[in-house]
């Protein structure tokens, strides 16, 4: 069993087996965003209540899964960096964090534009927009650390800490601005549906979510990648690579 | 006959380390004595500035009291943390606590207790009398004390938490504010709530109740994140 | 299909500007995860490629 997690952490082995797995990864992508788009902005019939706005929900909605997941992903990598010593894992949460960090921002600015036509104010503190920017800060924070240290090794354990801080924090953070939100805020406003979606609604949203991680995963392993050459450059295999171009 | 004395030197560590900790540094702080007095000022300064910077009408400064006395609290919490770790960094005594088999968790309480002793519990000694510059009510006082006095611990340990991934880095005050303001949010809603009850005459046991249980879990969490950063620091 | 026309469908309803600073900010934000990568990996590519052809020419300097 260790020795199937060793090779998990070898970067050769992932270089090669994520060169083999991004093609799949990037098509599906592709694919489904193309579609979710068309089927979003063309197919579904608009809101009875929000009108056309509403089609906002179909980058939103997976922007924020993402923005959360990756938070997540990012932690565990570096968790699994900082008690196993992986190098992979600490590349992995470094790649994460940008990505993470774009489709928070993402999150952030289709909710506050989406708030526009629904209430009429181009940002409200409600409670889920509210801890996503939280989340956004941090993000940033994580990335910071990241690039204020000039040891790779070291900016990868501490930003991995500062990581899983955040994590402990999260529920902590989501819950105090909730019970903020309901104190100022007595009406709960959500911009998303009741799940009474009807098929036609939901059908889009789900094959967007699944497009928006399958571009996560691709994306994420394009770095990884690239970020792996440069560690290991100076090793055979990469030679090889660099030769080979 | 060497386990009875192993196990009396243990016995006496801890509380030992603990003890003389606090002592060494208390004195080492009150030679530095304008550190301690200068987060102090700067609570007082910003508060200031709010009435100045928008009206010193009483009805709007008691409403905006709780929230604006916090925050100045919290932003001269933050300054304060550079006198956790910076010195001993500098002059080589981390690494040698670090190093030593004496245990490191009571060190870090002691660092982290009196950072409290000597910024924590001077700004909620101070708040009376800033709060009734803002026309805080005396109900909102005694709350505004109380929940500085479990919340301002909570402060000094995630603020050293961010003080210990930080302290071999250059430049690092906008850094650690980036990173621990975040998570001061929290403790920010709950006290700044728990005042604005008490101030409307709302019970205020819930919020207190939050607020111990953030602090708990941060006496109990805190420290093995404190060690854990301050290793990854020293081994650059 | 949703709308009659293509006008309609840009104009969405009179939330056009909304949807579509929405869908363009998400593109953006596609485009630059996207393009980060791949610039750095070409970078990567042409530094090292030079890095090799230093490294020979010492090599047959010596």
């Amino acid at each position: 069993m260790w020795r199937w997690f060793h090779k998990l952490g070898s970067p050769k082995w992932f270089y090669a087996i994520s060169g083999r797995l991004l093609p799949w990864f990037s098509v599906a992508a592709m694919l489904l965003l193309v579609i979710g788009t068309v089927w979003a902005l063309l197919i579904a019939p608009a809101d009875y209540q929000q009108g056309n706005s509403y089609r906002i929900i179909y980058i939103h909605v997976p922007a924020a899964f993402l923005a959360q997941s990756g938070y997540l992903l990012m932690a565990i990598a570096g968790a699994v960096g900082l008690i196993w010593k992986m190098k992979l894992a600490d590349v992995v949460a470094k790649s994460c964090a940008p990505i993470g960090a774009s489709f928070t921002l993402l999150a952030l600015i289709t909710g506050a534009v989406w708030g526009k036509p629904t209430w009429g104010a181009w940002w409200v503190w409600d409670a889920r927009l509210t801890s996503m920017l939280v989340l956004l800060f941090l993000y940033l924070g994580v990335v910071a650390l990241q690039s204020a240290f000039t040891d790779r090794n070291q900016a990868a354990r501490a930003s991995a800490l500062l990581a899983l801080v955040g994590l402990v924090n999260i529920p902590i953070i989501k819950y105090s601005v909730e019970w903020w939100n309901t104190l100022h805020q007595p009406a709960s406003l959500t911009l998303t549906q009741r799940p009474s979606m009807p098929a036609e609604m939901w059908m889009p949203l789900l094959i967007m979510v699944v497009g928006f991680y399958c571009f996560f995963a691709a994306v994420l392993m394009m770095r990884t990648r690239v970020e792996l050459l440069d560690r290991e450059r100076r090793t055979g295999w990469v030679k090889e690579i660099i030769r080979e171009s | 006959m060497t386990t009875q004395v192993q196990s009396a030197q243990s016995g006496v560590g801890k509380v030992g380390i603990f003890g003389a900790m606090i002592r060494r540094d208390m004195t080492a702080a009150f030679r530095h004595s304008s550190d301690l007095v200068n987060p102090l000022i700067f609570f007082v300064v910003v508060v200031t500035l709010f009435p100045l910077a928008v009206t010193p009408e009483s009805a709007f400064l008691r409403e905006i009291a709780p929230g604006v006395l916090w925050v100045s609290a919290l932003l001269a919490t933050l300054l304060s943390l550079d006198m956790l770790f910076q010195s001993d960094f500098q002059d080589g005594t981390l690494e040698q606590m670090l190093l030593s088999p004496q245990p490191l968790y009571s060190a870090i309480l002691a660092k982290v207790a009196t950072h409290w002793l000597l910024s924590g519990l001077p700004l909620t000694l101070l708040s009376p009398l800033l709060a009734m510059m803002l026309f805080l009510p005396a109900e909102g006082i005694k709350t505004l004390m109380l929940t500085l006095l479990i919340g301002t611990p909570v402060l000094s340990f995630i603020g050293a938490i961010g003080s210990a991934l930080t302290v071999g880095l250059r430049k690092t005050g906008l850094l650690l504010s980036l990173l621990v303001l975040p998570l001061y949010i929290p403790v920010l809603i709950f006290a700044s709530g728990a005042v604005q009850a008490a101030t409307a005459g709302l019970p205020i046991a819930g919020h207190l109740a939050l607020l111990g249980a953030i602090l708990a879990l941060t006496v109990v969490l805190a420290p093995l994140a404190i060690v854990t950063a301050l290793r990854i620091s020293l081994s650059g | 299909m949703y709308f009659a026309d293509f006008s309609e469908f840009i104009a969405m309803g009179g939330h056009g500007l909304y949807v579509w600073v929405a869908y363009g900010t998400a593109a953006l934000v596609f485009a630059f995860n996207l393009v980060t990568p791949v610039l750095k990996r070409k970078r990567f590519f042409v530094e090292q490629a030079r890095q090799l052809r230093r490294e020979e020419l010492h090599a047959s300097d010596s």
